[in-house]
């Protein structure tokens, strides 16, 4: 039998034998590679953490003690009097949310059901790009959209404009969010409802729509409570009020632009409000998508594994 | 039941003479530029079983697909030649209407998320049928063998029933709107023995009321199953003839390197 040849790929590998300082040099640089990076990426994803539980923690410890019933119920009280509250931006925030709502939920749910259903290649391209950019728009800019196109024609500020903004500010998240939902309805369901003889439009009603029903309404949770925040676009539609607003024609207090008023205003009373509104908005926020998460999770799935 | 395929009245030779429920001229149909099925002619008579075989990518599905016009719903496909159903063209008819008349059921199961009573009920509402739902579901559940084991929760979603169950909700909600034909595209791929067995007891049932055209990778099925028997190779229709001729003495030597497993 000839010897095995220890040339080629029968070489022996030239690496310097274990024990020796080299290799001992190149594992400690390795591990402590291994640690540092570790440590760095734990520390990073704690800061995250950690940011959105001192907001939290602040709010509390700071806000905590101005909610009262007088809060939820009461005027602002004149500066020097005690026992006012914000019921006023509280229910002033309720309707413009609805307004928004009824603005940017039929056409985000339509617009999505289109992209996802319908049409070709270029119209739907088109009306992604300008969604993206129109998600992209400074929501400060959209309120001086609002203040041209409903302030200035009606001559005052108004919960309907305040409305129109944050009703903007909603469509593209609606939009995109309702499309990407349909379009994990799986094909199967709409063949079986064409083979039946269900139209385009019948099938996406009837069983496309509802399949993606739960999704759909997280979806559009999560657009309410990230607009319920927005400050800017109110300062120049909604404006402010520090009465009730019968109607949809007048200014409206709302609870993002009382809490920026109250900070920066020099009485320790409003910081106290302040510090309270903010708890209450947060608190909606949080509901919000503690909420979008516990419909998502009985969801059904689709399919039986 | 005699073991190889028996077609559905003794002495039967061929296709000849029998009442036709399709009848296919010249069928092309294309992906695109690419070309998928290649001037295909086949006659399905009706109230009986036909089975399409073929290795994978052979175009069974598509030639399938087109006897209800599910393969419009692809983009950029193009369809020539003619296909009859009971001498009028399919092409000119209304397509709802085409597929109230021809049914389908598909490879994976894909009940509605709804419940078992309105997946069934599904069909006959969306076709304006305002009679007596229970009844129609209920019938339809029985001839898909499923009653007995939903008649007690018909309220609960279809997704809790198991695979088998689910295929055969899938038949029954196709069954519920009186199909003329009925096409099965690989009904039985995703299932196990015992349910196949019977769906097939379910096809020999239906054989005196139903034509069927039924896809399948398995050639045992199809013996066991159909009357005639279709085999495509490439795109290209290879030999049509009755089942047992077709396995038993092919024509052709493809269809015979196919049947013995030289390949596919």
């Amino acid at each position: 039998m000839t010897e095995p040849y220890n040339g080629g790929i029968n070489a022996a590998p030239q690496t310097p034998s274990p024990g020796s300082i080299a290799v001992k040099l190149r594992m400690f640089w390795r591990k402590s590679l291994n640690l540092v990076m570790l440590s760095i990426t734990a520390a990073c994803a704690l800061l995250t953490v950690s940011v959105l539980a001192l907001i939290l923690g602040y709010l509390v410890w700071h806000g905590g003690s101005s909610l009262s019933w007088n809060f939820f119920t009461k005027l602002p009280a004149p500066v020097g009097e005690t026992g006012g509250g914000l019921a006023n931006a509280i229910v002033g925030s309720g309707k413009l949310l609805l307004i928004a709502s009824l603005i940017g939920i039929p056409i985000g749910l339509m617009g999505g059901v289109y992209l996802a259903e319908f049409g070709g290649r270029t119209f739907p391209f088109m009306v992604r790009y300008a969604t993206d950019l129109l998600n992209g728009v400074p929501s400060i800019i959209i309120g001086i959209f609002a203040y041209t196109v409903v302030v200035v024609p009606m001559h005052h500020f108004s919960t309907l404009a305040g409305g129109c903004a944050l009703g903007i500010i909603m469509i593209p998240i609606a939009v995109r969010s309702t499309e990407e939902f349909l379009r994990a309805v799986p094909r199967g369901l709409r063949e079986a409802a064409m083979a039946l003889g269900a139209s385009k439009w019948r099938t996406v009603a009837t069983v496309v729509v509802p399949a993606a029903f739960q999704g759909i309404l997280t979806g559009l949770m999560l657009d309410v409570a990230r607009v319920a925040g927005e400050t800017a676009p109110l300062l120049f539609t909604a404006f402010s009020n520090r009465y009730w607003s019968p109607g949809w024609n007048q200014p409206i207090a709302s609870l993002p632009v009382m809490i920026y008023t109250y900070a920066i205003g020099p009485y320790e009373e409003w910081h106290q409000q302040a510090w309270a509104a903010g708890l209450v908005l947060m608190g909606l926020v949080l509901l919000a998508n503690i909420g979008a998460r516990i419909v998502l999770s009985r969801r059904a799935s689709f399919s039986r594994s | 039941m005699r073991l190889t395929g028996a077609p559905g009245q003794p002495g039967e030779t061929s296709t000849a003479g029998l009442p036709l429920r399709f009848k296919i001229s010249n069928l092309n149909f294309f992906y695109g530029p690419k070309q998928a099925l290649f001037d295909i002619n086949l006659d399905v008579p009706v109230n009986r079983v036909t089975a399409l075989i073929g290795p994978s990518g052979c175009g069974k599905s598509t030639f399938l697909r087109n006897l209800n016009r599910m393969q419009e719903t692809i983009r950029h496909t193009r369809l020539e030649g003619e296909i009859l159903l009971d001498g009028q063209d399919v092409l000119q008819m209304d397509v709802v209407k085409l597929r109230r008349r021809v049914g389908m059921v598909f490879q994976r199961p894909n009940p509605f998320p709804k419940s078992i009573f309105e997946n069934v009920a599904y069909g006959l509402k969306i076709n304006g049928y305002s009679g007596r739902l229970k009844e129609h579901v209920e019938k339809s559940l029985r001839r898909a063998a499923l009653w007995d084991e939903v008649k007690d929760k018909l309220n609960h979603s279809a997704y809790a029933l198991s695979g088998g169950q689910q295929q055969r909700l899938c038949i029954a909600r196709a069954l519920a709107v009186d199909p003329e034909v009925l096409l099965l595209d690989e009904p039985c791929s995703a299932l196990d023995p015992v349910t196949t067995a019977k769906i097939e007891e379910l096809m020999f049932q239906l054989k005196g009321i139903c034509t069927m055209v039924i896809v399948t990778h398995n050639m045992q099925q199809a013996a066991r199953s159909s009357d005639f028997t279709a085999f495509l190779l490439d795109g290209k229709l290879i030999e049509h003839a009755v089942t047992s001729r077709l396995f038993t003495t092919p024509a052709d030597p493809r269809t015979e390197a196919y049947i013995t497993g030289r390949f596919g």
